[in-house]
């Protein structure tokens, strides 16, 4: 359905995103700050122009600067939900809506029907004649759903979605999403950086850094096997890369791991910050990684509190609020953290990307 | 969340946050000319309603010459606005949209009407359009039309010096509406002149009012390149300020009587605009 190779160089920064999309399916971009998400979805919606690559969508060539192909964002089968939305302030809920269909051709009588049956199926059906600023956060979201899909878009382009919902909302608006994503016959592209959006919404995951594919794949390998820093984070994992030998794993800066599974050369280690104990002291018998740690923060995450540990290897570590009250947790303290060998996930560094190579 | 924890934090202190200006005298060396400066601004207008024939107004105002001259001066002054809106926005719109080589001297020429004594305008319109003008010539020889000295001639001269405030105003407004709303419509598949139509119109639509009616009041006060380019034929050319002038030199009731009108018409605009350009402080 999409298949685009997107390159746009802009000064200093370079976006260079190989990207297919199946009619169908969901694919989510992630990516820090300043990764190149927003960028690479303006390219996609024909609001900033490849410098290279192409964009094909649908069977049809949209953009290919080296065949000097470039179609204007209007002539495109898209449909675009925004960050805020931008449902026009003038209009009502039914005009918004209506307004695509409407400059597909349908006449204004037409164009309503299909608008009122959009807002009927988002269950919006009775603010029709609302005016935006009179529409919550979340009904506002609906609206600006409905107005993108009603032009029945072949890529429907979603810019963090729900970011501008308050976390209540978010969460009957994510489910509702879920449901319109899976009846939409297009491609679906997710601009997020919410971790859980991409995991509830997305069949597919996308994870750029500074311009670049970093991983790719679904979201249980992805998951499971981070293969960066910011993907170790996002999916709350400590991740560490090294060369293994047997049960060993001696890691870039020299700190050596035991692990449970055997392997041999460029590895990862992953392990969750549930897995690491903290101590007053060394601690004696079963784990076989113990090194001393100083505490650098400690936030609150969930039910439990986070602790931030520098030492040999940074590390978090989740500990519950009566275990941290029991150590007397002070930033700048040192105490033993340990982890069980079977706790850790090892697996290859050298596995290629899931990234297809340049032609 | 910490903006609220902010607001709940302060009634915990007993006084309210200090102010920052200091509430000593006023030294003299300001507060004098400043006095002077509102009293100077002030008196001729109270002077105005002071000399004003109150008793006689009605009668007055009803004279034949003065509903002609009101009348001229507000046709003219709606026909320049038109013109100014149907030319001017388009010309904002090119200057606040499109980023055409020599953009920065298109809008310093723009704005040279702004600057420009009106006299000097009308004589370059006199140039342009005059019968024996470069325009003005041809138009005569060609189509029969003549613009100097005719009522066409007078919504000219209005629009030439009132169209730049029309032109700054929509601009600016067109600067300050969202261009994310036009990009939205141009993904639901809406060319450059429906979003133009469709959403940025209506977007902007409170600044070129504000524009629209700015123009107007200095269409209705134009006075020197009116004089300049159309002369002053009562009925056909003389409008208010023109009459004004005229009737100083005749009858200085009647110039107090169009005066106090052309002030009304002022204070209702500054009234109507108050809202957008008073409202801070």
């Amino acid at each position: 359905m999409l298949d685009a190779h997107l390159v746009v160089d802009r000064g200093t920064f370079r976006l260079d995103l190989p990207l297919t999309i199946r009619p169908g399916e969901v694919v989510a971009l992630l990516g820090p700050n300043g990764a190149g998400k927003t960028t690479a979805l303006r390219a996609l919606a024909g609001l900033i122009p490849l410098t290279g690559g192409h964009l094909s969508l649908a069977g049809r060539h949209l953009d290919d600067p080296g065949r000097r192909i470039w179609t204007p964002t209007e002539q495109r089968a898209i449909g675009v939900v925004f960050q805020d939305y931008l449902l026009f302030p003038h209009l009502t809920a039914l005009d918004n809506v209506a307004f695509g269909p409407r400059r597909q051709g349908l006449s204004r009588h037409r164009a309503r029907q299909r608008a009122a049956t959009w807002l009927a199926r988002v269950g919006l059906a009775e603010h029709t004649h609302c005016k935006p600023r009179h529409l919550s956060g979340g009904q506002a979201q609906r609206v600006a759903l409905a107005r993108a899909l009603a032009v029945e878009p072949a890529l429907l382009l979603l810019d963090e979605p729900l970011a501008a919902l308050d976390a209540r909302t978010r969460l009957d608006t994510r489910a509702q999403l879920q449901h319109h994503l899976a009846g939409h016959s297009g491609a679906t592209l997710l601009v997020t950086h919410d971790p859980i959006d991409a995991v509830v919404l997305a069949d597919r995951l996308v994870i750029i850094e500074d311009g670049h594919v970093v991983q790719e794949g679904d979201v249980a390998t992805v998951t499971a096997q981070p293969r960066t820093d910011y993907v170790a984070r996002l999916v709350g994992l400590n991740l560490y890369r090294g060369h293994a030998d047997g049960h060993h794993v001696r890691l870039t800066d020299g700190f050596q791991l035991v692990t449970g599974d055997r392997h041999v050369g460029g590895v990862f280690v992953a392990f969750a910050p549930s897995a690491v104990a903290l101590h007053p002291r060394r601690p004696d018998g079963s784990p076989r990684n113990t090194w001393p740690a100083t505490i650098t923060g400690i936030q609150r995450h969930g039910d439990n509190l986070r602790v931030q540990l520098d030492g040999p290897i940074t590390v978090a570590a989740d500990i519950t609020p009566a275990a941290a009250a029991h150590l007397k947790l002070t930033p700048g303290q040192t105490l033993w953290a340990a982890v069980k060998a079977a706790e850790t996930r090892v697996y290859p560094a050298a596995a290629p990307l899931n990234v297809r190579a340049e032609p | 969340m910490s903006r609220r924890d902010a607001v709940l934090a302060r009634p915990d202190r007993s006084t309210p946050p200090a102010r920052t200006r200091r509430t000593g005298r006023v030294p003299v060396a300001l507060l004098l000319p400043a006095a002077l400066g509102l009293l100077f601004l002030v008196l001729p207008l109270a002077g105005l309603l002071v000399r004003t024939p109150w008793s006689t107004l009605p009668q007055r105002l009803t004279e034949p010459g003065v509903l002609t001259a009101l009348r001229l001066s507000v046709q003219a002054a709606t026909l320049a606005t038109l013109l100014c809106l149907v030319l001017g926005v388009p010309l904002a719109w090119m200057l606040a949209r499109v980023d055409f080589p020599g953009r920065r001297v298109v809008r310093a020429l723009v704005t040279v009407p702004l600057v420009l004594p009106p006299v000097v305008g009308g004589v370059a319109l006199l140039l342009v359009f005059g019968r024996q003008g470069i325009l003005g010539g041809w138009l005569d020889s060609t189509l029969g039309v003549t613009l100097p000295f005719t009522t066409t001639g007078v919504v000219l001269a209005e629009a030439f010096v009132a169209m730049p405030f029309l032109v700054v105003a929509v601009e600016g407004a067109l600067r300050g509406a969202d261009v994310r709303y036009e990009e939205a419509a141009a993904t639901l598949g809406a060319g450059r002149w429906t979003t133009f139509t469709h959403i940025t119109l209506p977007l902007v639509a409170p600044g070129i009012a504000a524009g629209a009616v700015l123009c107007w009041a200095r269409a209705l006060g134009e006075f020197g390149a009116t004089i300049t380019f159309a002369g002053n034929f009562p009925g056909r050319t003389q409008t208010m300020p023109l009459a004004v002038y005229l009737a100083l030199e005749t009858d200085l009731e009647a110039a107090i009587v169009l005066s106090l009108v052309l002030l009304t018409v002022s204070v209702v605009i500054l009234a109507s605009l108050r809202d957008r350009w008073l409202s801070s402080r």
